[in-house]
Order: C-alpha cells, then structure tokens, then sequence
C-alpha cells in the first residue's frame, strides 16, 4: 500500500469536514435535551417522542412515503422500457436526439419542471376534467417523469455492457421472445431495476421544489412542512426529523451501490 | 478419420459420403448473399455438407465465415440464396425453431444460473417433464466430466470448465446440426490440444453434424473432415485437410495454410503428362510431372511447400527443380531446422529439414552457398 503524504490526508479530511460537519452538528444536536435548538442541555431522546407525537408530521411522512413508493414504482416500469428501447433501437435518425430528450429531466431546473407540469396539469384539468385539482395523483405524475430518467439511464448502461450474445444463446435454446425476457434478460437488469427504483424513492422523498408547484391543499409532503416549520423558527423537533431523513436515504443510497457493485463483479468473470 | 488418397482401389463402402456422387447432403447451402449496407459479407457462396461430418469453416477476419455460422443458426438472415437442413428450408424459421444448437466463442453461459440450470434451460424449453431433463442433464455433465460441479455457477468455473458447460448446453437438445464458433480459441495451448481430441470424441459417439468455424489452420486441420477455406465472403477451395494443403487450388489458399514458397513464371511447355515453367528466380527450369492444360506461355505461380526442399553443399545433377542461394538465416527448433536462402535475384525461400541426425558437426550455417532442389511432384502449379 502506498504511503499517502499529509498533504493529501489533510485536503481530504479537509473535504470531508467540509461536507459532513452540518449533517452531523444536526445529528447531534437531534439528541438536545434543551428546547432551544442552539444550547446544548444534555442527550435526551425527547424530540423523538415528540416528533412522533406531531399529527401533521406524521401524515405528512406518510404521504410522502406514499408517493415515493408509488413513483418509484412507475418510474422503474416506464424507465426501464425507455432504457430498452434507448439501448436496443437500431441506429436511426434522430437516436441521439431521442436519447437526450429521455435524459433532459436530469439537468433541467426543478422550477421549470414544477411549473410546467402545473400548467399542463391546469390545462388538462380544463379540458377532460382530469386530473380533478392537485394532490397525491399530480405529484405521483410528477415525480415519475423525472425519476424516469434516472431509471433509463441506469438500465440502458446496463443492457450496454450486457452480452447480446447470451440473449442469442438463448433464442438458440429455443426461448422464444417473451421467455427470453422474463428468463434471461429481466433477471440480468433487475440490479440495475433495482437500483434506479432506490434512487427514484429518495429523489422522490427529497423533493420539495416540483412537490410545491404541483400539490393540492391538504397534501404537503414532508419536506414541505419542513420547510414550512422552517420558516417560523427551527424547532429541535425537525433537527430529529431531519435526522430519521438521513437515515432512510442513506441506507437507499449505499443499498444502491451495494446492488449495482455486486452485479458488476459478478457478471464479469 | 483416415483417407489415403494413395491407396489404389478405394470402393465406395469405405468411400466418405462427401465422395461419394449419389450421397445426400445434409445441409445444403444454396447460392446465399448476406449484405450489410454496401458491405458484401457473404457473397454467392454455395456448399453441400454431408451427415457425421465436421466440416471446418476457416478463414481469416473479415471473411464472413461467422456471418455464415450465423445465418447457419439463424440469427442472420440471408439477403438471398436458401439454406436447407435435412430436407426442410430453414432460409425463414427463426433460431428458436431450428433443429440447430450453437457454441459461442464467448460461451455465452447465463451467469445468474447454475451449471445444472444452464444445461437444463434448453430441455425446459421444449417442455419436457421435470426427471426427464434432470436426468438428461446428468447424463450429459456426466459426458463432460462436470458432474461434480453441477450446482455452480459460472463465474466459479475455470475456462476449460465453461468451455465444456457451453458444449453440454448445445449438445443436450440433441440437435441435428451443432454449430460451434471457435470453439479452442480462448483456451490456452495444452488444453485445446485436449479439448480437439475430446470434441472428436464426442462428435464420433454422438453422430452429430459439426460446422465448426475457426482462424487455426491447425485446428482445422486436426478436427476437420472436411475444410472451406474463406476469403472476402468466398469460398475458395473445399476439400479435405490433406488436399488443401497438398493441392491449394489458388494462391490464397496456398498461402495462407502452412509455409509456402511461390516462384512465378510462365509456361515453356504444356503436354499431357508434364510441363516446364520458366521463372526468373530459378538457375533452372521448373519441371512439374502433369499437364497444366493452359495457353502458352501463360503466366502461373509455382507453390513448394518449405519442407519439400533439399537443401546441400553440393550442385544437384538433375537437369531441373534446383536453384543456388546464400544462408540468410537459421532458426534451429530441436526436431528441425529453418533455414532462409537468399536468392541472386534477392528472393528469399524458406526450406524446412528435419535433424534426422544428431550434430555432425558439419552444421549448414549463416553464409553458406548451397543449392536447393526438389522433386517434379512437389510443387503445385497455381493458375489462379
């Protein structure tokens, strides 16, 4: 192993400082006895109690899971159709285009995303009635078309790297199309389904900019009553929150990149 | 398989199928085309394989030999032509329709399954019930001596391990036709000299057709009954391994089997049982002991293979088939040696010469003026 210089140990531990000293100055400070968020009064697990006390935060959690799971979901089936067919069209004009068209949600602003979608979602609602004002189902449709992106990304570098050739084998076996699918083709891009349905309920949990412009009254998702709570004052309550919020993404996050790590090392022999 | 083209009466039981004239072929390719965009991949190639053959498919990258093995399994299909496996016409069945299983260069195992499961997938296809395939899938891993390792999974095999899960799995569905798409070529050398022996084996018990398709002419060689030798979407010459490299019927085909030496020249004289060759870079005339049947002096390539040569100190009293040059080169390789001549003309040949003896310490060396000669039967005389 090769010996690393100070320099270097000090800019990375530097770095890390740098990007986890707020989360874990929240972590800490979650476990406050005090009720003043900035003075220190000893551990207590008090705000926790509290916090699932709270009726508006916890229905807010719950819509927000609701809608993280759902989206997910969908964004998965819809992404991972998309990935196919970015990845298995043959080469045609206008692929490229196609290509970054799936892919734009990713680098686009979340405000004009939100926007747009609100003024489509209007604009239908106007026209066939549907969908009738704004809540669970306009946040559903929102979150899914930009996870989707993420998912079709993933899938179609995973069909990329896949060797076509196993698909042939198959065929040759005499799989006919669909069981070809479901036998060998499915079960070799579930990690990466997998995967992009992880990273999809966290983006969805996370999201508080699109989430404003297109719910209704009656359903704010939970980083918009923290947001919100915010606003008058932080409360040791949300610093427990924010916390529990921590922990569930991160654990989507590393199962993430467990999944897709060891699929990598076991597909490549 | 033995065929001595010597022997003197050959009758037509012990005569292999491909020669024999009322024989029935059992796959028959006719006049296929494969275009991709502008690209000719495969071009008007027709050929006739007979059953129990292991017919070998050798050509170099690019020659379209795998785009016909694919067209052969149907994972291509022909812009035009037929192909027909044991009387039916396969030209539009889709690959999971037909009678054929194929070995992949990659071996294409599926990785999330076990050995078991990878050999049994064919056998599930067809529906067959659960104690049918169980056994059939020993019986065959029994065969390739993997018995043992049945419920692994791929990614914990060795390669010459995969290599024989891969030929289990197209064996199993006992097809009619086994393609097999470089078999050896990712094994490395101790093995595939097994391996070779072992597919003979196996193709010699279980009667099934072979099309193999390789880049070795050793490999070829050793497996082949019969060689189609490809190049740019052609089949040049189709014969057995002997004759293709005893009897190259064009210079493509000389060359790129074994060492050869080519003198060119034209044509002295042409009669029914002899000819003479004018060449350049010879001292001599070139005499061949049959008829080229061609017009006067054409011009012709004159192949002799390295090993065909003598090569001495002294001149050769023959009239003919001899030529003097200067050691450029030796290579000793312990059964034999290499030498490369120098020609006056600046032409270097290659001569092979087995160390029949050991060292006498009168060794031919760098330097060394001497002469080569060879033999009226030796050389083959190329029109193309």
């Amino acid at each position: 192993m090769k010996q690393h210089s100070l320099a270097l140990k000090l800019s990375a531990g530097f770095g890390f400082v740098f990007l986890y000293a707020p989360i874990i100055a929240l972590i800490i400070y979650s476990f406050n006895e005090s009720k003043l968020v900035t003075v220190w009064g000893g551990w207590s697990l008090k705000w926790y109690a509290e916090l699932f006390r709270n009726e508006q935060i916890m229905s807010a959690a719950w819509v927000s899971l609701k809608i993280a799971f759902i989206s997910a979901t969908l964004a998965a089936i819809l992404g991972t159709l998309a990935g196919f067919v970015l990845s298995r069209m043959r080469r045609f004009r206008g692929k490229t285009m196609m290509a970054g068209w799936v892919t734009a949600p990713l680098v686009m602003p979340e405000v004009i995303t939100g926007l747009s979608l609100l003024l489509l979602f209007v604009a239908m609602e106007n026209m066939f009635g549907w969908p009738a004002g704004r809540g669970t189902t306009t946040i559903v449709i929102a979150h899914t078309t930009f996870c989707l992106a993420y998912v079709a990304v993933v899938v179609q570098s995973r069909l990329a790297s896949m060797d076509e050739t196993l698909e042939e084998a198959a065929m040759d076996l005499g799989a006919k199309p669909v069981s070809l699918f479901f036998l060998i083709t499915l079960p070799m891009i579930s990690p990466a389904i997998l995967s992009g349905w992880l990273l999809s309920f966290t983006l969805s949990l996370d999201d508080l900019v699109i989430a404003s412009f297109v719910s209704g009254p009656g359903n704010s998702t939970l980083p918009m009553v923290i947001f919100s709570k915010v606003r008058l004052g932080v409360t040791p309550e949300i610093n427990a929150l924010a916390t529990l919020m921590i922990l569930v993404v991160s654990v989507a996050v590393i199962a993430a990149i467990v999944i897709m790590r060891r699929q990598n090392r076991f597909q490549k022999p | 398989m033995s065929v001595s083209s010597g022997s003197p009466i050959i009758t037509s039981q012990t005569l292999p199928t491909w020669r024999q004239k009322e024989a029935e072929p059992f796959v028959r390719i006719e006049q296929i085309n494969k275009q991709f965009g502008d690209f000719t991949a495969v071009n008007d190639v027709s050929l006739d394989i007979y059953k129990n053959e292991l017919f070998c498919l050798l050509g170099g990258s690019g020659s379209g030999k795998s785009t016909l093995l694919r067209m052969l399994a149907g994972f291509e299909s022909p812009t035009s032509g037929r192909i027909i496996i044991d009387g039916v016409d396969m030209s539009h069945v889709p690959p999971w329709e037909r009678p054929v299983n194929m070995m992949f260069q990659s071996y294409a195992l599926f990785p999330h399954l076990s050995v078991e499961a990878n050999v049994a997938f064919g056998l599930k296809r067809e529906g067959l019930p659960n104690h049918e395939v169980k056994k059939r899938v020993a019986e065959m891993l029994d065969m390739v001596q993997l018995g043992h390792l049945a419920r692994r999974k791929p990614h914990m095999l060795s390669g010459g391990q995969r290599q024989r899960v891969a030929l289990a799995r197209s064996l199993v569905k006992q097809p009619k036709l086994l393609l097999l798409d470089e078999p050896l070529g990712a094994l490395d050398k101790k093995l595939r000299e097994e391996t070779q022996f072992e597919l003979m084996r196996i193709q010699e018990e279980l009667g099934i057709t072979f099309v193999v398709v390789t880049h070795d002419q050793e490999e070829a060689m050793t497996l082949a009954t019969r060689i189609g030798v490809m190049n740019n979407g052609v089949i040049v010459q189709t014969a057995e391994p002997h004759e293709v490299y005893e009897y190259p019927n064009n210079r493509f085909v000389a060359e790129f089997i074994g060492n050869v030496n080519i003198f060119d020249g034209t044509v002295v004289t042409d009669e029914r049982d002899s000819a003479t060759i004018h060449c350049a870079d010879t001292d001599s005339l070139i005499y061949v002991d049959h008829g080229i049947s061609c017009a006067p002096n054409q011009g012709v390539s004159v192949a002799i293979r390295p090993e065909k040569m003598r090569i001495s100190r002294e001149a050769p009293t023959e009239i003919n088939n001899h030529v003097s040059g200067v050691i450029s080169e030796v290579a000793y390789m312990g059964s034999q040696s290499i030498f490369k001549v120098r020609l006056p003309s600046g032409k270097e040949i290659r001569v092979t010469q087995p160390n029949a003896q050991r060292d006498t310490g009168d060794r031919l060396t760098w330097d060394d003026k001497v002469h080569l000669s060879w033999d009226a039967d030796s050389s083959v005389v190329l029109t193309s």
